[in-house]
């Protein structure tokens, strides 16, 4: 449950002069006044990461292509109009219908659509293609950190603070890794941890400083969410459930995100995207999984209250499906997909994307949507137009060998 | 200092039971020798229901639920929300069929790894079933799970890596998981009846069934079981091996789909590609089944297999970044045995980098949660408690999620709210443990001389034992290994 006021000034004290505490490990940012907090840009960042592989061809069926319901039989999504058809973007594209909240962000011209668009990977492993997604480079391996981390390096504010991003799950995902200490925060409220044990671990933990940032990351988090849902007044956030994870996600980023103190930046995941099987079309598994992750991110926007106009979230996964059906009623690893960019930043309304079709001679391979723009263009473009990344950082310290791909302009507003 | 003991009970074994110190203490690398011969049986007190036993009482429910479903269509529900309540109830009645097993399975995998003497030969089982992974959180896959790993695991964790590898491809837990049992080639019987049948009826309008492989545990046997995914092969391989392994199935269906012992490995000829086929520059002319066997067998004595299985060792016994010798050494052994595995093991034991006194390693929730309970000498008796504590820490037992299993690296389990559930648990076990017994005598038993003296004389100051032993299971010591 959630601990009452007296609970949380007990924490604050705590933190604040512990007689156990080493003062030294205490970033500044504790000790500020809040209402003195140095101002900075307002600007949100949520990265929703969706693991397995999230079929494109279904989440934006391009269902005026000729080829499109030759190759996908019964996974077909039908035209706008049609009995479960797709949501209307424009001539060639529509969303899948368990989207709605994201056909009304793109009516309200805050969603950009991305179709026929991958990371610089070319093979189909899940593993390493999320690898590349994550760390920023043309291959798996190379680097043991993520871009996003590379990237808060440059925010404002103090660089040692672990409060600048949130990885909203136990532990932080490569994406997030690095040198930059960052939090993490898993949507489960839990029960607090006896104040006098938290210090005399701290103690404990002097002489080991692996332990002992994490360990005070992990107390400064707790106090933000603690704070976050004592600033609700309500025990709203405790209703996240097993059942509806990430829309407990959603919640959790949004009540960090709305702090004075809070992140700019957060990460959070879902799974369950791999659809090799019985995968449905407008009705089944995968329909219910968008419909999930719609509801969550209608859910974020909510929470998010008047600081969704300067959001943006940033949808992506590691690669799309084969263009044809298989042989069980779903799909197999294929290259180019979808991504979605949506918040009240965007400039959207728009679909972007140079389409190669899917005749047999424009597939890649035979088999997959051929991708004809890399994500570290949106990448770039969103960290350089929203969190004010400057162009030399992005090209040499957060995607290296990445000359190939130039940011997009005008993504966010002015 | 001597810590031999304490690296072959700790690093190697599952941490320390009372006593067992002392036991490893007399030639710590011929005690860990000696677990790597023979079956690990899972030692639980209650036997486990079978895999066939589980999937066919799955199949049945599902039945079940369809005929409810159809009857719920016949006649209509006055309202929408009573069509509802049917589907809950059909699904409360498939977790019914289920939730029984997993947590079975689950007590009894907390309950061999509280009270085994042999904590090296039971953490190679956990190695192997991660390699292997399946996870529960698929419905067809969630009760059969741990089958995978008492039936395919356990009985070959000490023996060739070829038969642990054939036994796992043909488990009925591999076959649903990675959705080979529907797979079928373009040309097999069933799919060449099928087009025949279309051509007779020429009628346009009712969509067509089309058959064709699904690729998955092709893939997945190539990138995660064996070569690993830069083990030199190319699509063209993967597609190559799933035509090889179509008809890979699980017995007991219905109409064209009948045959085969019910919920048992069965090969169903007539989904199967005919035909020889070439895979990795080779062909392969074998019929029926034998063919993937065949391929299996080759895979199993590839130098990158032997590569990928050498690093994944020695990553989880060495470091989270292995050591190029104990790779090298280990790859050797592998290729020179033919894949015997306890001479891998052996060659592990005998690495000198594998005995360095500083831990390597942060446990991982599995690791902490079971060194825990041999340290107090607890032993859980409900399955709630242990499926609670593991949702807890984030490690849900047989739930990776992903074929690739869980993560070796501590990057992956050292954000700071993880951290913070760890004290959360620690706290909480510590607060249920027998209060009589001396914190200090319990860091000794379970630590031996990796016992810091700080951790000591905090364990001596602290508020209560409860406290005391709290900040045991959480000092820095104890989370390593």
């Amino acid at each position: 449950m959630r601990p009452s006021k007296t609970a949380l000034s007990r924490r604050r004290f705590l933190l604040g002069t512990g007689a156990l505490a080493t003062a030294a490990a205490m970033p500044a940012v504790l000790f500020a006044n809040p209402g003195a907090a140095p101002t900075r840009t307002g600007a949100r960042l949520v990265v929703v990461i969706l693991r397995g592989a999230l079929d494109g061809l279904s989440a934006v069926p391009p269902y005026a292509d000729p080829h499109y319901a030759g190759l996908r039989g019964e996974l077909a999504i039908g035209a706008p109009g049609t009995a479960d058809g797709a949501l209307t973007l424009d001539a060639t594209f529509g969303l899948h219908p368990s989207l709605g909240f994201l056909h009304e962000r793109y009516a309200a011209n805050e969603l950009i659509v991305f179709q026929a668009v991958s990371s610089p990977y070319r093979e189909r492993s899940h593993f390493d293609g999320q690898n590349v997604l994550e760390n920023g480079l043309a291959k798996p391996i190379g680097s043991a950190d993520g871009w996003l981390n590379r990237a808060i390096a440059a925010l404002p504010g103090d660089p040692r603070s672990p409060t600048r991003a949130v990885a909203v799950s136990q532990n932080v995902p490569l994406i997030l890794r690095g040198d930059s200490p960052v939090m993490s925060k898993s949507p489960q409220i839990t029960p607090d941890v006896d104040d006098d044990l938290l210090a005399r671990l701290q103690d404990l933990y002097s002489q080991d400083e692996w332990f002992s940032a994490r360990l005070s990351a992990g107390m400064q988090t707790e106090k933000l969410a603690d704070d976050a849902a004592d600033a609700q007044g309500s025990p709203q956030m405790a209703g996240a459930t097993g059942a509806d994870r990430v829309g407990a996600m959603a919640r959790m980023t949004a009540a960090l995100m709305r702090s004075e103190e809070g992140p700019q930046v957060a990460v959070f995941e879902a799974t369950g995207w791999d659809t090799h099987a019985n995968q449905g079309a407008a009705k089944g598994v995968l329909a219910q999984r968008l419909g999930g992750l719609d509801k969550a991110l209608r859910t974020l926007s909510e929470e998010m209250g008047p600081l969704w106009s300067q959001t943006a979230v940033l949808v992506v996964t590691e690669f799309g499906r084969t263009a044809a059906m298989n042989g069980t009623r779903g799909t197999d690893h294929g290259t180019g997909g979808c991504a979605f960019l949506a918040g009240g930043a965007v400039r959207g309304g728009r679909v972007i994307t140079d389409w190669p079709g899917l005749s047999r001679t424009a597939l890649l391979e035979g088999r997959d949507v051929k991708p004809t723009l890399d994500l570290r263009s949106v990448f770039k473009s969103v960290l350089g137009e929203h969190l004010h990344v400057d162009a030399r950082t992005l090209d040499v310290r957060v995607f290296p060998d990445s000359s190939g791909a130039r940011p997009l302009q005008g993504l966010i507003r002015a | 200092m001597d810590m031999q003991a304490e690296i072959a009970v700790l690093r190697f074994g599952l941490g320390a039971k009372p006593g067992e110190l002392l036991v490893a203490a007399g030639d710590p690398r011929a005690w860990l020798k000696a677990q790597t011969s023979g079956s690990v049986d899972i030692c639980s007190a209650t036997p486990l229901a079978r895999s066939d036993v589980i999937y066919t009482a799955l199949i049945a429910a599902r039945e079940d639920r369809r005929l409810r479903r159809q009857a719920s269509a016949q006649t209509p529900a006055a309202t929408p929300d009573a069509n509802l309540a049917v589907d809950a109830k059909a699904a409360n009645a498939l977790r019914e069929v289920y939730q029984p097993h997993y947590r079975a399975q689950v007590l009894a995998r907390a309950q061999s790894a509280a009270s085994t003497d042999r904590g090296f030969a039971e953490r190679l089982v956990y190695f192997w079933s991660n390699h292997f992974a399946v996870s529960a959180d698929k419905g067809a896959v969630f009760g059969l799970a741990g089958t995978l790993e008492n039936e395919a695991i356990r009985p070959h964790v000490n023996g060739r890596f070829v038969d642990m590898l054939t036994a796992v491809e043909q488990h009925p837990a591999m076959i649903a998981f990675l959705d080979n049992q529907y797979s079928v080639g373009k040309d097999s019987d069933l799919a060449q009846r099928a087009e025949r049948a279309a051509a007779w009826r020429f009628d346009a309008a009712k969509p067509r069934r089309q058959f064709g492989i699904n690729e998955n545990l092709a893939r997945e046997i190539l990138e995660l079981h064996t070569l690993g995914v830069n083990g030199g092969y190319t699509q063209a391989d993967v597609t190559s091996f799933a035509q090889i392994i179509t008809g890979w199935s699980i017995g007991g269906g219905k109409g064209r789909l009948a045959g085969g012992d019910p919920g048992q490995f069965y090969f169903r000829e007539n989904l199967h590609e005919p035909g020889a086929k070439t895979f990795l520059g080779r062909t392969y002319n074998q019929p029926g089944r034998s063919q993937g066997e065949a391929v299996l067998a080759d895979l199993a004595r590839h130098p990158s297999t032997a590569r990928f299985i050498a690093t994944k060792l020695a990553r989880h016994f060495v470091a989270d970044d292995p050591p190029a010798p104990v790779v090298e050494r280990l790859a050797r052994a592998f290729l020179k045995s033919d894949g015997d595995l306890p001479h891998v093991y052996a060659a592990l034991i005998d690495s000198p980098e594998a005995w360095s006194a500083q831990p390597q390693k942060l446990k991982s929730p599995q690791d902490f949660v079971f060194s825990s309970l041999r340290s107090l000498d607890m032993s859980p008796q409900r399955p709630e408690e242990v499926v609670r504590s593991f949702d807890l820490l984030g490690q849900r037992q047989y739930t990776p999620g992903s074929p690739a299993g869980w993560s070796d690296t501590a990057k992956n389990w050292d954000g700071s709210d993880a951290l913070m559930h760890r004290v959360l648990w620690a706290s909480q076990i510590a607060a249920r443990f027998d209060s009589s017994k001396d914190p200090v005598d319990l860091a000794v038993s379970s630590l031996g001389s990796y016992v810091r003296a700080e951790t000591l004389s905090a364990l001596r100051r602290a508020a209560s034992s409860a406290q005391a032993l709290a900040l045991l299971l959480m000092s820095p010591e104890f989370q390593r290994r």
